[in-house]
């Protein structure tokens, strides 16, 4: 393997990696301030206990979202200079609004948040709270245009073969901009209101039945049957963007060759590159076309669009794209399936909790990742139809490479996994096993880390 | 943008001040933090808690000078950065797995299971450790225009130490102002230990830096030059003096001047810092690129600059409440 694709590889695993944590940080975040809020409105307990159980899941997540991002940002210099010298000065701008308009704030007032409650007045700590939400939610703004403008970029001209920019409003609005933004929102509403309902079930079939439990079970399911409609419109209308400006990922995410009318919806098919057509194909008739174009015999851009005279291929590879925007919707379907049916189910005779059949109570436990699950595959849909292109239309993948031997990159790699794959497993288990404490009734609180403290709580427990 | 005169001149020379500044921060914050992670084993169970204490809600923010730093660099000098991350590739991605080892056990080491906590209380220190060493190790490697030969990698590996060294030496005066009792005693102990190396590590770079490049011996030993710069070895000297007489007489029974010796450590900082950017100016790549031709186009420099014109005062403002909000001796860390 070469520099390139281990490089590739390397920083699809750092992102994937990283992109895990501020996914429920994101939305977490506001959740707790909801809940510290319907503590302050109803003084009822049950909203206190939930409040402590999660800020350590969000304390955990933060500090792996840290140190994984402190690992991005060092990506761009080790892995991709071609990146920063071509179009850092569009780039640049944005990453340093991110670091200094977010990094600092959140990181800042996370400490008053997660250990000042004792020690700073109710409100002070309340505008913590609030302040780590914004701060996150403005780190993903920031990043996304990036993101988005290397997918659609727009507001620059090029001067002997550097991007220099001529309207930052058009950068930072680019027209893929709002699509992303808010699908990437709501992919962290559903990612934290699937994890709070799993975790809750995981507590409930534990025989904990306590009113915290019941009631962020009811919430995790509520939020996901609230914003699973909102996901699916969005991704729609991100889809129909998307065909505006880069046919050729529509035309992957499809698995459509040619061009043409009456396009079928295919739900499943091998797409084969060589032969350039799809084996075993299922298809709904017109589906496609009826989506992209909302009539049966809309013309849907095909992949054979995409190769030049010479015969070389200027599309995304096909199977990759294609098979990871069906993860996304099988996921995004099966979000709607259990929010739904669990509401409708809770709500029936008001049977609460205990309407919910054992069997989906089960089910939702592995559902708390689902979440992670659509959030890949959805990054997959989007990063991997971009190739061979890094910033659509302006440079390839290929041009940023850095000039870094392929056995020393292969070693990082390999230690990046090792270490990803360690953490990774000792979250998942960290937040089960606080779970299980925590139903069986164990003091929610964490072990404070002091000396004459420890003792005691040694001895509490 | 006219009013000051041309842009590529003071724009490129701002972003290397501010640059020099968040590197300066961070490495008085995170050497602080890092230092108590390197002297972590050499505590007892209790106070390794009340180390950890100390530092919970500050790491975070301290690390991120080092991604704002890393930030000016890559949105400055755009080419520097290519040219210097991937001269320092191995060195910088050890760094970050140590940063993401230590980073990680502050929340593991309270929340696993119990039977985990000593393999997290390991994953701090050996995280802390290998984030000074490398970080000392790509100084050295920087002073020496990051050529790779055995004479530079042997001087990198001297460096590495020393940085060690004077990171614990910091964060054992920090603990000296955020504990009592036994644990600082212990932190006096640790940093009378650590003074020497700190005293010889600067002697080291000082005196290894002027003969390795031309450049900066004329820069050092030049008329006037020598003259404007005599008050930084003298003053870092007069500095340290004093440091070693505190040391000496701490704590006092009221615990006055336990201040002392992290506010004199972080000027020891600030004196050398100085000293280093007095002799690498104007190049951002040591004897290869200097900061004017590795600068991005000035709209982009300017944008920036209006942002951290507004945005750095209040920063500064937060970080400032959240050193007031957990002031005073570090007491147990809880949600509560
Ligand atoms: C909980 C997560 C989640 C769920 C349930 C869905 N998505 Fe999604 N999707 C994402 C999370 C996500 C994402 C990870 O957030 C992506 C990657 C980039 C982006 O902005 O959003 C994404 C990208 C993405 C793209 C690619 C945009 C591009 O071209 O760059 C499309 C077309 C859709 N989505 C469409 C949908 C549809 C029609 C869904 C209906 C079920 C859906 N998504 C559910
Ligand atoms: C957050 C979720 C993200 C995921 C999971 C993700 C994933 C990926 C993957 C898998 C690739 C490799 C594509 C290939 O090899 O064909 C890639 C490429 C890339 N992405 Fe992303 N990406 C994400 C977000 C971003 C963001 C926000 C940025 C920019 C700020 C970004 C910048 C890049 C760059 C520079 C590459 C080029 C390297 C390459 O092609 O492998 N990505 N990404
Ligand atoms: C190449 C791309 C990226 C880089 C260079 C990057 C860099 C970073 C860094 C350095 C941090 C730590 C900040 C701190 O010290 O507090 C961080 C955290 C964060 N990042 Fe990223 N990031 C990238 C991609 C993304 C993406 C795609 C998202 C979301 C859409 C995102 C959202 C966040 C959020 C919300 C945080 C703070 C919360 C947390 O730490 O979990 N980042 N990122």
């Amino acid at each position: 393997m070469d520099t390139l694709i281990l490089s590739r590889i390397q920083f699809g695993a750092n992102i994937s990696f990283h992109i895990l944590f501020p996914t429920i940080t994101i939305a977490l975040g506001w959740v707790l301030l909801f809940f510290k809020l319907r503590f302050g409105a109803t003084g009822d307990e049950k909203w206190m206990n939930a409040y402590r159980f999660w800020i350590k899941v969000f304390a955990l997540s933060f500090a792996m979202g840290v140190v994984s991002g402190i690992t991005m940002s060092f990506q761009f210099g080790t892995n991709w200079p071609g990146f920063m010298e071509t179009v850092g000065n569009i780039a640049g701008p944005l990453l340093a609004y991110e670091v200094m308009t977010a990094f600092f704030l959140e990181a800042v007032f996370l400490g008053i948040m997660l250990f000042g409650f004792s020690k700073v007045p109710g409100w002070l700590h309340t505008l913590a709270t609030f302040l780590v939400a914004f701060g996150t939610t403005m780190s993903a703004f920031w990043i996304l245009v990036l993101n988005s403008w290397m997918h659609t970029p727009a507001g620059f001209e090029m001067r002997d073969g550097v991007a220099h920019a001529t309207d930052w409003f058009a950068i930072i609005f680019n027209p893929s901009m709002p699509y992303r933004l808010v699908h990437m929102l709501l992919a962290s509403g559903l990612t934290v209101a699937f994890l709070i309902a799993g975790i809750s079930a995981f507590r409930w079939l534990m025989r904990d039945r306590s009113e915290e439990v019941r009631t962020t079970l009811r919430f995790g399911l509520t939020l996901g049957a609230l914003l699973i409609p909102l996901q699916i419109l969005a991704g729609d209308m991100h889809g129909l963007n998307t065909l505006e400006h880069q046919p050729q990922k529509v035309a992957a995410m499809e698995g459509n060759w040619e061009t043409r009318s009456n396009v079928p919806l295919v739900l499943f098919a091998i797409p084969d590159e060589e032969a350039r057509e799809n084996r075993f194909e299922i298809g709904i008739p017109n589906g496609a076309s009826l989506i992209l174009k909302h009539k049966a015999e809309g013309i849907v851009p095909g992949l054979n669009d995409f190769v030049a005279e010479d015969g070389t291929v200027q599309h995304p590879p096909v199977a990759p794209v294609f098979f990871s925007f069906r993860i996304m919707i099988g996921t995004g379907v099966a979000m709607l399936f259990f929010s739904w049916a669990g509401v409708v189910l809770m709500r029936r005779r008001r049977a609460g909790v205990e309407g919910i059949p054992k069997m989906m109570l089960i089910a939702l436990v592995p559902m708390a990742f689902s979440g992670w699950l659509a959030t890949l595959a959805g990054w997959y849909t989007t990063e991997i139809g971009r190739q061979p292109w890094l910033v659509q239309g302006v440079m390839t993948t290929k041009q940023a490479i850095a000039d870094v031997p392929a056995p020393m990159v292969a070693s990082t790699l390999f230690a990046y996994l090792t270490i990803y794959a360690v953490l990774l497993g000792a979250y998942i288990s960290v937040i089960f096993y606080l779970a299980g404490k925590a139903a069986k009734g164990e003091p929610v609180s964490v072990r404070p880390s002091a000396g004459q403290a420890t003792a005691n709580a040694v001895a509490a427990e | 943008m006219e009013l000051f005169g041309d842009p590529a001149q003071w724009l490129p020379l701002t972003f290397a001040a501010l640059m020099g500044l968040s590197i300066l921060i961070y490495v008085v914050l995170d050497g602080f933090d890092l230092g108590v992670g390197v002297l972590f084993p050499l505590a007892e169970k209790a106070e390794q808690d009340r180390m950890v204490a100390s530092i919970g809600p500050f790491w975070d923010a301290n690390e991120t000078w080092l991604v704002l730093a890393i930030g000016i660099l890559l949105v400055a000098f755009p080419t520097a950065h290519g040219t210097i991350l991937t001269a320092l590739y191995l060195p910088v991605t050890l760094m970050l797995m140590g940063l993401i080892l230590r980073g990680v056990a502050f929340e593991f080491r309270v929340k696993a299971p119990d039977k985990w906590k000593p393999l997290w209380d390991k994953s701090f220190w050996i995280g802390s450790l290998i984030t000074s060493l490398t970080q000392g190790y790509m100084l050295g490697m920087y002073i020496m225009g990051l050529e790779v030969t055995l004479f530079t990698q042997a001087f990198a590996a001297i460096t590495a130490v020393f940085l060690t060294v004077a990171y614990s030496f910091i964060g054992a005066t920090w603990l000296i102002l955020k504990t009592e009792g036994a644990l600082q005693l212990k932190a006096v102990k640790w940093a009378k230990g650590g003074i020497w190396g700190v005293v010889l590590g600067l002697g080291a770079v000082s005196i290894t830096s002027p003969f390795v490049s031309d450049r900066i011996f004329d820069k050092w030993f030049s008329v006037p030059e020598i003259f404007l710069l005599a008050p930084l070895p003298l003053f870092s000297g007069l500095i340290v003096a004093l440091l070693w007489y505190a040391l000496r007489h701490l704590p006092t029974k009221n615990d006055s001047w336990a201040w002392f010796p992290f506010v004199a450590t972080i000027s020891v900082f600030v004196l050398g810092f100085f000293g280093m950017a007095y002799s690498f100016y104007p190049y951002v790549v040591p004897e290869q690129l200097t900061i004017y031709e590795a600068a991005s186009a000035p709209e982009s420099l300017f944008i920036i600059l209006i942002g951290t014109l507004f945005v750095l005062p209040m920063i500064l403002g937060y970080t400032a409440l959240a050193y007031t909000v957990f002031r005073g001796k570090a007491t147990a860390l809880s949600y509560e």
